[in-house]
């Protein structure tokens, strides 16, 4: 009851990363169902109709009830710490916000038992996550099932809105005495871009969802083709939304490896102006890149190489922010804890993530690869490789601040080195699938096109990862019951955070803390060398 | 050490943004981009409707007109009642929003009685084309928008009818509240531009 009518931003953080874990288990399931199914050819695990609903299920869910909440939690948790501040900005609009994502993400699910509808037809949603048009008209999409995706989505965005909102807010308003701009911690900085992308693209989600259901529920006209709507206009506004989202869910883990990166290297974050100026480059370039995803729709040579353009400016400031983490890495003394390793993977799989992303960015080279598991493999780099193992790295990093003791270490490792192998064994090969010919989404395939051993190796990748995960729970279980006291601060970290108390009291600093510098602490512990000389 | 000594950074920042005023800023940002998409939308199928009632013959621009003049007007008065509540006057601040509100009503209104001539007389639901669709959202949303800044004027009325409404602590915050109103008021003059004057091209002008 304490938890349910909190306004306590380190409480509702908390809930919003232990609720996107349970959806990250439901989601992974899902994707286990499918991996399942694809192993061999011609396999019958689960029929066609089920194989679209768990694509679109775990799609919707991984994005928009593990991603987005997980790295709204994390803001939530530090941003208030790291500034110097007591809460947010609007605590009772915070705890609103969490609440409306988790009602968003029951509704998504409760299609499960509620959406038959009047035909019979669909539980589930099973358009895909971005539900083209006109596949989601009533004519292809009977019963209430995308109904309940709109409805979901729509009310979990109202919280993301709220949660951007107060973020700004926060970062501008509250911060502590001598915390400059240019001295707030980086994860600072990646949420207040974070929340400006989320404040222009969750609207025009909102907006499409909302014209979206006018067609469906008054017969409006916005998406027919048969009606004189434009099935071209969804794709527009969904990209226009979708692609700054993919920015929305990396930067916050971008984030995560410019904090923990430097503190195990033992050295200040290489270029810290320079990233910021990246950050707010790629804030304002992801606005202009959205039909990257529509390269194969035929909307002409002008537009297609200005956005093939635009996609590789946007490497260039991403490519700055992988050369300033390994010159943060660069002669210092690195200790590989687990978080450490967790970010470095991050940076690995991040950059191969990011090539075949410009690969994809070449106009003709989509038209190739456009919809196969190429693509499937380029976004679960970035994605999987790139945000969830920065996830994992946060989870690592501050859990001994949040509950006061720190996670086993040994068991930390196993759970990287499970998860990198089965994350490469799985996602590796479907860029071999993907140029061999493989569509994404189909629930089977034939047995003599070459794709069995590449989709054999993904899904024997799957029950490692699965082992990964299963270890780091247990982690935490064992941690809380039993774990090693963390004290203040066991990292010997600079940021305010970890100048208050593990775990911090409600009121986060018995007194407002002072700036001096970017590093605070730092400054706190050793008075005869300050940062302070060197800004 | 001196060096550190004559660094003033350790002071308080410079006037500290109020949480309140970047809080509705970042709402306003927010719903900018929202109506933008229908704006966008609109834009886009203007002139492509071959079939049903047509923008030229279904929009008349005489109620509409006085429409706009009260909701354009109520901006000038919800400003005159901040200002009253600023000096402290809180019957002209009373008489101002209660202006404000009447003003923001008729607005309501005439876009109902607007939408039952619309309806029965020419004919245009959203469902008739793509024309009545854009329409019937576009408007549609912009007079919710006018309905909760209603709401919120309403609630500041009946505050200060209740004597909760203190000047010197509270003229910050109804001003703040009051931005909504202007900013319902800005979306009108885009919506009114694009659906009055650009929509009302002869069809196959604009395409």
């Amino acid at each position: 009851m304490q938890w349910a009518i909190s306004v306590d931003h380190k409480k509702l953080a908390m809930m919003y990363i232990g609720a996107g874990l349970i959806f990250f288990l439901v989601g992974g399931i899902e994707a286990a169902f499918m991996r399942l199914q694809l192993a061999q050819a011609g396999n019958e695990v689960v029929d066609p109709a089920t194989f679209n609903q768990l694509f679109t299920m775990h799609g919707t869910t991984m994005v928009f009830l593990v991603g987005m909440p997980i790295l709204l939690g994390f803001g939530n948790y530090l941003i208030p710490l790291m500034v110097g501040a007591r809460d947010m900005a609007f605590p009772r609009l915070n705890a609103f916000g969490f609440w409306l994502f988790i009602f968003g993400g029951l509704l998504l699910y409760f299609s499960y038992v509620g959406a038959d509808g009047l035909y019979g037809a669909g539980t589930a949603p099973d358009v895909g996550w971005f539900a083209y048009a006109p596949l989601t008209s009533r004519t292809f999409s009977r019963g209430n099932s995308t109904d309940y995706w709109i409805l979901g989505i729509l009310v979990s965005g109202f919280g993301s809105m709220t949660t951007a909102i107060n973020f700004i807010a926060t970062i501008l308003c509250m911060r502590c005495p001598g915390m400059k701009l240019m001295r707030m911690p980086m994860i600072a900085w990646m949420m207040l871009v974070v929340a400006f992308l989320v404040l222009v693209a969750i609207p025009i989600l909102t907006a499409a969802q909302a014209m979206l259901l006018f067609d469906r529920t008054l017969g409006a006209h916005f998406f027919d083709p048969e009606t004189q709507g434009s099935a071209i206009l969804w794709q527009h506004l969904f990209w226009f939304f979708g692609h700054p989202e993919v920015y929305i869910l990396i930067l916050p883990a971008f984030g995560f490896v410019s904090e923990i990166m430097p503190t195990f290297s033992r050295k200040v974050l290489f270029g810290y102006p320079l990233m910021v100026a990246a950050t707010v480059g790629i804030g304002f370039i992801s606005l202009g890149v959205w039909a990257h995803h529509m390269f194969v729709v035929g909307l002409g040579p002008v537009l297609d190489s200005f956005f093939g353009a635009t996609t590789f400016l946007i490497s260039v400031p991403t490519g700055i922010k992988i050369f300033n983490w390994l010159g943060t890495m660069w002669g210092g003394r690195i200790q590989f804890t687990t978080p450490m390793l967790f970010v470095t993977g991050f940076v690995a799989m991040f950059v191969i993530g990011g090539l075949t992303g410009i690969m994809l960015a070449t106009v003709p080279m989509t038209w190739q690869l456009s919809d196969s598991y190429f693509v499937v493999g380029h976004f679960h780099y970035v994605l999987f490789g790139g945000t969830v193992f920065g996830i994992f790295g946060a989870l690592f990093y501050w859990f001994p601040k949040a509950t006061g003791r720190l996670l086993d270490e040994r068991l930390g490792k196993w759970t990287f080195w499970l998860l990198f192998i089965g994350f490469t064994l799985t996602f590796m090969p479907m860029h071999v699938s993907g140029a061999l010919g493989m569509p994404r989404r189909v629930y089977t395939y034939e047995a003599d096109r070459g794709f069995e051993i590449w989709n054999l190796i993904s899904s024997i990748g799957v029950p490692v990862q699965m082992a990964g995960v299963a270890l780091f729970l247990w982690n935490v279980v064992r941690t809380l019951r039993k774990g090693e006291v963390a004290g203040d601060d066991p990292w010997d970290a600079w940021t305010l955070e970890w100048g208050t108390s593990s775990p911090p009291p409600e009121w986060n600093f018995d007194r407002i803390p002072t700036c001096t510098s970017a590093r605070p602490l730092w400054d706190r512990k050793h008075p005869e060398d300050p940062d302070a000389h060197y800004e | 050490m001196t060096a550190l000594n004559a660094n003033p950074s350790t002071g308080p920042l410079k006037a500290p943004l109020s949480r309140a005023k970047v809080g509705m800023a970042c709402l306003i940002f927010m719903e900018s981009a929202f109506f933008s998409a229908f704006l966008v939308t609109y834009l886009y199928y203007i002139g492509k409707s071959p079939d049903g009632p047509q923008p030229l013959e279904c929009l008349e621009l005489n109620l509409v007109l006085i429409n706009s003049v009260c909701l354009l007007s109520s901006s000038v008065t919800v400003v005159l009642a901040v200002r009253s509540l600023a000096r402290g006057a809180m019957g002209a601040f009373r008489l101002w929003l209660a202006v404000t509100i009447l003003l923001g009503l008729e607005f309501l209104l005439g876009t109902g009685y607007e939408w039952w001539g619309l309806i029965e007389d020419k004919g245009l639901t959203i469902q008739s084309n793509a024309f009545g669709t854009n329409f019937y959202s576009l408007v549609g949303f912009h007079a919710f928008h006018v309905f909760v800044g209603l709401v919120l004027l309403i609630g500041v009325f009946i505050l200060s009818l209740f004597g909760c409404i203190n000047p010197k602590r509270d003229h910050q915050r109804v001003d703040v509240a009051t931005w909504y109103w202007h900013f319902v008021d800005v979306v009108w003059i885009l919506v009114f531009t694009l659906v009055y004057i650009v929509g009302r091209v002869p069809q196959g002008a604009a395409a």
